[in-house]
């Protein structure tokens, strides 16, 4: 509420700076964050509620319990019956959906403007009172295993990364798969669910991020309305559980079907902790953009192009997260090469890079292209809400979007340079690899006759 | 992250274009058809060509020519080799991006509006358009890849199952013509280039530009780009398919999960019963979590984690098709539940409580669909690749209103026969 009046302030200078003072945000008596981002150029609005709460906040036994949560939100409370909440957005024009992240649960509609009230009720109402009903949360968790066998038990790529990450870190909880292991799904009670629900889906540990064509006092006092009246309460200690560091390079082997195998390097790197710390993140960010910022960046023009070494390559760094940080670099090899020459050749473009430097106008291309995704990011009225709360999910705030932006743009040739000397060592390196079984499918058999008759 | 679940929404594309964003039309001198939407919210311009060349066009033996040659247009043209051409559009911000089914295959760019950034973008994909390459080497060592990455597809059961669906759906249609390593193997570089001058030419094109330039902009850089083509024809298409009888195919794999697809020919891009079928199908497997399917197979008994259904309409009968995943245990009471609310739902239609919702959905999330750039250019460019009448958008939320339960029943009729019904199980034998 002491921002109110800031926020009254910079309104009066929206008119003139609408950049600067766009989003605007407040906090509500019971601990709410509130970020609204005006956006005036269609009559929608995205409503999002984004928990400070993802799988690396469980402990063992109960992986999963994050995402299964998000599911049983749907299944009703004392005023909303299960499945009400998805009917009552439909009739109002307005598609729903919900994600869970290692760091955080968000949940959102997208809607025609004028309901923005409707939604603020719905989602106001199960923040503090859903039921997890036993019968709601046994055909639940069957529909979560069913989710588990399609995106990871029958694909051995997704098997592979779930496995890496899971030797790569040892006592972090970002070594759990978010969608939890098969057993203790089969094993997860609803109260389990309920325990997760109670500790953690409280005001204080919420944010609501509105964007769209709206007016953000409005916005205030919509929020006010609905989600004011909600309790806060204090929240579990979290326990840092720190990954002791890596002294030696880990190695794995999966098998499952598959033409191609898949190899995979993985690397301990720094995260972005604060949007005025070291350096180094960044140039690892300016480091991927350079080795696979775009077709004829330096790995995919190597490998696949030149060397013909890959079928494909590709690299993984996410600086942002409430937790460590990997650097990922994966690829397929090419017909007659091996994993092994694959990734002498993966290793030998960094260490190119470790060695040589880098050109100007590779650094300058990279951020030409950053600099124009920040003008294309303006056209998704849902991007903007993302990327709003995917910042304050993980710590940092909106107003640090920019000056992670001016952090990346001021990046220099000899500090890419030197984060790719610094960080891509044996030691902290975990290597993966998919080793293809042979597929077992058959040509399809005719059941002639047994076709949909009635 | 984990989305709580896919949204299939195919005909959901036979979208809109709002009140107040209006769609200009005209034909370029060599005569392309243009499309143009002026946006000068955002300093950003979308272009995209749409040619017919999709898959349907692979010559028989030959399958997986289209990709190829699409894949190709932007790895050499002109005086520029793959590496300029890609260096050049992210020396900009830019990117040349694209896509090919079985219809239509799109070259897109999305550049910065400000005139330097843009002309330096545009005169790369004027060269795209000009003259591609279509390297010997460059070829083999994309049809290298194409095939590995098709022999890799061929390990995994979603694509068994859609091969399968396919294949015989459109027996004796080029719908139903599959690249295998051996045809994408028999391609040679000459092919490429015939085929491109076929399918790529200035009469074969459409041209959707939406974003920060005026009229007189939007058709300098239309003349332009459309006298880079080659001239020629619009190509003639196969005759339409023509359905089969219902048959049940059963593919052994082995997955946790059995892969189920039931569906038939249906629907033609443009057919009049299109608005029946949207609103229908919204109650029966397109409305999200609120469908009949999704209630009965996922939310009364967790058999599935996605299950839809949807019409894609295409140029010739594009398919009606449900489908889902499920621990292969159970698969057959799935597919039981799934016949008993496709019979009940093809007898009855909508209660009159689902078709109100069904239409409040519809009409009420019609501003979504068009709310960015991004959006309003695929909505357009659709609308332009399949002759759609301008006002098809202006007129979408009337159109969705105007349906009564007996239009849905006799939309379905006419669109889904139960005896032609096509059912493919992948699961482990």
């Amino acid at each position: 509420m002491r921002k109110h009046g800031v926020a009254l302030l910079l309104s009066g200078l929206v008119l003139a700076l609408p950049v600067l003072a766009n989003p605007y945000e407040t906090t509500l008596k019971n601990g709410l964050k509130v970020v609204v981002k005006e956006d005036h150029r269609a009559p929608v609005v995205a409503h999002m509620v984004w928990y400070r709460v993802g799988s690396m906040d469980e402990v063992d036994g109960t992986s999963g319990v994050a995402h299964l949560l998000e599911h049983m939100m749907f299944k009703g409370t004392p005023r909303v019956g299960p499945g009400e909440f998805s009917k009552r957005v439909a009739a109002a024009g307005g598609q729903d959906n919900a994600f869970t992240s290692r760091d955080y649960t968000a949940y959102f509609q997208q809607i025609p403007k004028e309901k923005l009230g409707d939604m603020m009720a719905l989602e106001a109402d199960r923040m503090r009172h859903l039921n997890v009903a036993p019968k709601e949360f046994a055909q639940e968790i069957k529909v979560v295993m069913e989710e588990r066998r399609l995106r990871t038990e029958d694909n051995p790529q997704a098997l592979l990364f779930e496995q890496a990450n899971a030797v790569a870190l040892q006592a972090h909880p970002y070594r759990r798969p978010i969608i939890g292991w098969m057993n203790d799904l089969e094993n997860m009670t609803a109260a389990d669910a309920r325990a997760w629900y109670d500790q953690w889906y409280v005001p204080n540990n919420a944010t609501l991020v509105v964007s769209g064509d709206v007016d953000h006092q409005q916005v205030f006092k919509l929020a006010r309305q609905h989600y004011g009246p909600l309790k806060p309460r204090a929240l579990p200690v979290r326990k840092p559980r720190a990954e002791p560091e890596q002294t030696g390079i880990r190695r794995l082997i999966t098998k499952g079907p598959a033409e191609l195998p898949l190899l995979l390097l993985g690397w301990k790197a720094p995260r972005v902790e604060r949007v005025d710390g070291p350096v180094e993140p960044f140039a690892l960010e300016m480091l991927a953009a350079i080795l696979d910022g775009h077709d004829a960046a330096r790995l995919s023009r190597s490998l696949v192009r030149e060397q013909r070494i890959a079928t494909s390559v590709g690299v993984d760094y996410d600086a942002l997260g409430r937790g460590p940080a990997l650097f990922y670099l994966y690829a397929s090899p090419a017909g007659g090469h091996s994993p092994e020459a694959l990734e002498k050749a993966l290793r030998a473009e960094v260490e190119r890079i470790a060695r040589e430097g880098v050109d100007e106008a590779e650094l300058k291309r990279a951020k030409a292209q950053l600099i124009a995704g920040q003008i294309y990011k303006l056209d998704s009225v849902f991007g903007q809400a993302m990327e709003i709360g995917s910042m304050e999910a993980v710590g940092l705030g909106h107003q640090d979007i920019a000056a992670l932006q001016a952090r990346l743009e001021a990046v220099t040739a000899e500090q890419v340079q030197a984060a790719a000397r610094r960080w891509f060592g044996d030691d902290s390196l975990t290597v993966g690899l998919l080793e293809p079984l042979p597929a077992a499918a058959k040509p399809p058999v005719a059941t002639p006759g047994a076709g949909h008759h009635h | 992250m984990l989305k709580r679940i896919f949204f299939l929404a195919l005909l959901a594309l036979g979208g809109t274009v709002q009140a107040g964003v209006a769609i200009e039309h005209w034909q370029s001198p060599v005569g392309t058809r243009v499309y143009f939407v002026h946006s000068p919210a955002l300093p950003i311009l979308d272009v995209q060509l749409d040619f017919a060349a999709g898959s349907m066009f692979d010559p028989p033996g030959k399958e997986g020519l289209a990709g190829l040659t699409h894949g190709l247009l932007d790895l050499g043209a002109g005086e520029l080799d793959e590496t300029d051409i890609s260096n050049r559009m992210a020396d900009v911000g830019a990117s040349l991006g694209g896509s090919l089914d079985k219809d239509r295959a799109s070259l897109s760019l999305r550049t910065l509006s400000r005139p330097d950034r843009r002309e330096a973008a545009l005169a790369v994909l004027e060269q795209v358009l000009r003259q591609p390459r279509f390297e010997a080497a460059i070829l083999a060592r994309e049809q290298g890849r194409s095939i590995a990455a098709l022999k890799d597809a061929l390990t995994r059961p979603d694509t068994q199952a859609s091969r399968a669906f396919w294949a015989a759906l459109y027996p004796a249609h080029p719908y139903g013509r599959l690249s295998t390593p051996e045809s994408l193997a028999a391609v040679r570089q000459p092919d490429l280039r015939e085929f491109w001058r076929k399918h790529y030419n200035a009469a074969n094109a459409t041209l959707t530009l939406v974003g920060d330039i005026s009229r007189a902009e939007a058709e300098a850089l239309a003349q332009r780009l459309s006298a880079a083509l080659p001239s020629g024809e619009p190509v003639a298409l196969p005759a339409p398919p023509v359905a089969a009888n219902g048959q049940r195919l059963e593919l052994a794999y082995p997955a946790s999960q059995a892969h189920i697809l039931v569906g038939m020919p249906s629907v033609v891009r443009g057919d009049p019963d299109f608005f029946p079928l949207l609103v229908g199908n919204y109650t029966l497997g397109g409305g999200g979590f609120v469908s009949r399917l999704m209630q009965e197979v996922r939310e009364k008994r967790g058999f599935a984690y996605s299950v839809y259904s949807y019409f894609a309409p295409m140029r010739q009968a594009g398919p009606f098709q449900i489908g889902l995943q499920t621990k292969k245990e159970q698969a057959e009471e799935a597919l039981t539940v799934v016949r008993q609310v496709l019979t009940g739902f093809l007898a009855e239609g909508p209660t009159p409580a689902e078709l109100e919702a069904a239409k409040a959905n519809l009409i009420g999330s019609f501003p979504l669909r068009l709310d960015s750039n991004r959006k309003i250019l695929d909505h357009v460019a659709m609308i332009g690749f399949y002759g759609l009448p301008l006002d098809y958008l202006d007129t979408y939320q009337a159109r969705v209103r105007a349906v009564s339960a007996a239009d849905i029943r006799r939309a379905f009729a006419r669109h889904v026969q139960p005896e032609q019904l096509v059912t493919v199980t992948v699961a482990a034998g």
